[in-house]
């Protein structure tokens, strides 16, 4: 290869070019142009190897200036970090938020006194994580995204508009959950958002509805929401509770559980009491929800007790449990078990929290949902199992800790089984009529789903490269599980057997010249003609695509400007 | 009656929220300070953030937490940043993906 051969302008242009991967993310770009690559189908379900990161001597910090990166900086990450940290480990904890928290406790060190009533006990106790942070010797970078963790335990984080490579002796990972998706008649329109949104608007910027607002779906976090706005003076326009009618006999099944569990019981019970109190109208037994306006939601409708209702409203806040959210574990090739109860993907893991990819493990609501103080618990312990990997804690003193940690964790995830029954989204919300879209990014509907199901395609990949669905900029990470679930029951197979998407890295939109910092710029321009150049910088800016081409050319460019 | 913005702040207990003024689509425009700028934006009362790419619909934000990407602008620049994951800062210059690709 030439110099100029290595990377040219023509090389960085997005879309258009051959260079773009035949399922490479589409961030922000047209459906229209890279629309051309259906021809690469068929290899799709067999799984390719690993992904190698780049080499990126010049880019950051190559060489393991620490034992442990944990990725995220809610309570599974903060006690992961803390007790390794305890350990004798040098941890780096990353995070793409400006301030630790994670989704319990985001903002907690910058909320007020009055933010903190409104949101409730449960917030404020994320101060002690703070404190115990602060007085650690964990490194934390907050506004640090990671777009792409490596099986060789290596860890590519955008910071400050640049990327850099991190390494370490083992990763975990603990990047939580994401609200479980909510495809109904509508659900694009602006004004519709989830519950989940209405509560960062709360804790990071102390932000109230403005319009009638109306909250639907089901479980805890949506009574927390309504009962947080309460006590914030706002009163909603209605609850739509779509959580299906509880057999009583289901709760005395589970009195035992409760008992163990009776704080999380407490809570719930408390919240909806305060929730009756106000008077707000609450719907039960919600059916054919749909969002209605031409530009936006002007109305809701649906059945509730054998009437129909339609409510005017300018925001409706939709919500419907939450999930793992495994683009990481996935990317990683990792193995995966879809739970039936908890109708989710699972990364499976060893006792503790180790994926099927060694020295990398995951913690918190990344792993399974189980609240809060389940991810602490989890933290801690996938913090444990690295120092006894990394022989920082000798081993009899590690398996008591451990067996107290599991002990709880058995205690505090009791409930669940109740609580999945309990709140189990009812399958028309889940898996949706033909009309609705399914894939936001790329208005794939679900309708266009099933017909490629009719045609033979069985499995998320093949759909993905016929109808673009999932390749759009949250490379299915908001369409993955409805996707999954509309092809298993329209093809008659298990989730399991369908599968799910194949992801890639980048896992965050990236421009190449973030990926390339400055050294691309220096080297390269210099031998480009003036047009050249302005062509080259205007790809800089471009989001990037992997493919073997451009890895390849980096690859080489990145070997030049070492050896110059 | 509705009015434009979705959201707005609680009614200040002592001092008002500060606000930094970023250029947003190339006229000014004040907005809260220590806040992600898609929350800014949303007090605003921008409700269009983007097209969609396939049917050119309005999008605004969604999850307000990375997941769904439709709160997508260019950011001093740099197209496709997801705006409820950057804090607002004085002088940005922000713009919307406009229209439907050609
Ligand atoms: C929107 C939402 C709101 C919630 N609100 C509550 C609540 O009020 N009360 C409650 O009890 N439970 C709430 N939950 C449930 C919540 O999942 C658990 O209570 C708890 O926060 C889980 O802790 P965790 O440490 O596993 O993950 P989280 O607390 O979710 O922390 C994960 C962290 O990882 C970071 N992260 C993710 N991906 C990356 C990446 N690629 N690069 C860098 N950083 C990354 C995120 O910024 C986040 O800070 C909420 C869940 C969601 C999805
Ligand atoms: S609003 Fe969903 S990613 Fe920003």
């Amino acid at each position: 290869m030439t110099d100029t051969a290595a990377l040219t302008p023509r090389d960085v242009l997005p879309a258009s070019s051959p260079l773009v991967g035949e399922d490479a993310p589409n961030f922000g770009k047209s459906a229209g142009e890279g629309a051309v690559q259906y021809e690469t189908t068929l290899e799709h379900n067999q799984h390719p190897p690993l992904p190698q990161p780049l080499p990126r001597e010049g880019g950051g910090v190559s060489c393991a200036a620490h034992d442990l990166i944990v990725i995220g900086a809610g309570p599974a990450g903060l006690a992961a970090a803390v007790t390794g940290s305890r350990h004798g480990l040098r941890v780096l904890l990353l995070d793409e938020q400006p301030a630790i928290g994670g989704q319990i406790y985001r903002n907690i060190t910058g909320s007020d006194k009055r933010r903190a009533r409104i949101l409730g006990n449960d917030y404020t106790q994320g101060a002690e994580l703070a404190r115990l942070l602060a007085a650690s010797t964990v490194e934390h970078w907050p506004d640090s995204a990671v777009w792409q963790v490596g099986a060789d335990k290596s860890v590519q984080v955008l910071r400050n508009g640049i990327s850099q490579t991190l390494r370490a002796e083992a990763i975990i990972v603990a990047t939580g959950a994401i609200e479980r998706p909510f495809p109904i008649p509508g659900w694009t329109l602006p004004g519709v958002m989830t519950a989940g949104a209405g509560q960062v608007l709360l804790k990071s910027a102390a932000l109230i509805p403005h319009e009638p607002v109306v909250l639907a779906g089901c479980g805890p976090l949506l009574y927390l929401l309504a009962a947080q706005y309460l006590r914030a003076g706002v009163k909603p326009r209605a609850i739509l509770d779509t959580s299906p009618r509880v057999d009583p006999r289901l709760a005395l099944r589970h009195a035992g559980d409760m008992l163990l569990s009776w704080h999380d019981v407490a809570k719930g019970v408390g919240l909806l009491r305060e929730i009756h109190a106000s008077g707000v109208p609450f719907y039960r037994d919600v059916r054919e929800l749909r969002l209605e306006g031409d530009k936006r939601l002007e109305r809701v409708s649906f059945a509730s007790e054998r009437q129909t209702h339609v409510l005017d409203c300018g925001l409706a806040l939709l919500h419907q449990g939450v999930v793992p959210n495994t683009q990481i574990s996935w990317s990683l090739r990792a193995e995966h078990r879809w739970n039936d109860d908890q109708l989710c993907w699972q990364p499976v893991r060893d006792e503790w929290g180790q994926l099927s990819v060694p020295g990398i493990y995951v913690a918190g609501d990344g792993a399974a949902i189980g609240g809060a103080r389940v991810a602490g618990l989890q933290g801690e312990l996938a913090a444990l199992g690295v120092a006894q990997a990394l022989e920082r804690r000798s081993p009899a003193n590690t398996v008591s800790r451990a067996d107290v940690l599991r002990a709880r964790l058995r205690r505090h995830l009791a409930i669940r089984p109740f609580l999945d029954r309990q709140y189990r989204p009812r399958d028309e919300y889940r898996i949706p009529a033909d009309e609705v879209i399914v894939c936001r990014c790329e208005e794939v509907t679900a309708g266009a789903i099933r017909a490629l199901v009719a045609l033979g395609c069985v499995g998320p990949n093949q759909a993905k490269s016929f109808s673009r669905c999932g390749m759009g900029p949250c490379q299915g990470l908001q369409c993955g599980l409805t996707v999954t679930e509309l092809i298993a029951q329209a093809a008659g197979l298990t989730p399991q057997e369908v599968g799910y998407y194949r992801i890639r890295p980048p896992l965050k939109p990236l421009t190449l010249g973030q990926l390339a910092g400055k050294t691309i710029h220096e080297h390269e321009v210099m031998r480009l003609n003036a047009q050249d150049s302005e062509t080259f910088f205007t790809a800089l800016d471009q989001p990037a695509r992997f493919n073997k081409k451009l890895t390849t050319a980096l690859k080489e460019h990145e070997q030049r400007v070492i050896s110059e | 009656m509705p009015t434009e913005n979705l959201f707005a702040p609680l009614p200040p207990e002592g001092e008002p929220p500060r606000m930094v003024t970023i250029e947003f689509n190339g006229a000014p425009l004040a907005l809260l300070a220590d806040a992600p700028l898609a929350a800014g934006l949303l007090v605003a009362g921008v409700r269009r953030f983007r097209a969609s790419p396939v049917g050119g619909g309005a999008r605004a934000p969604y999850c307000m937490s990375g997941v769904c990407f439709e709160c997508l602008l260019e950011i001093d620049g740099v197209p496709s940043q997801q705006a409820c994951q950057v804090q607002a800062r004085e002088g940005m210059k922000v713009r919307a993906i406009c229209g439907k690709p050609t």
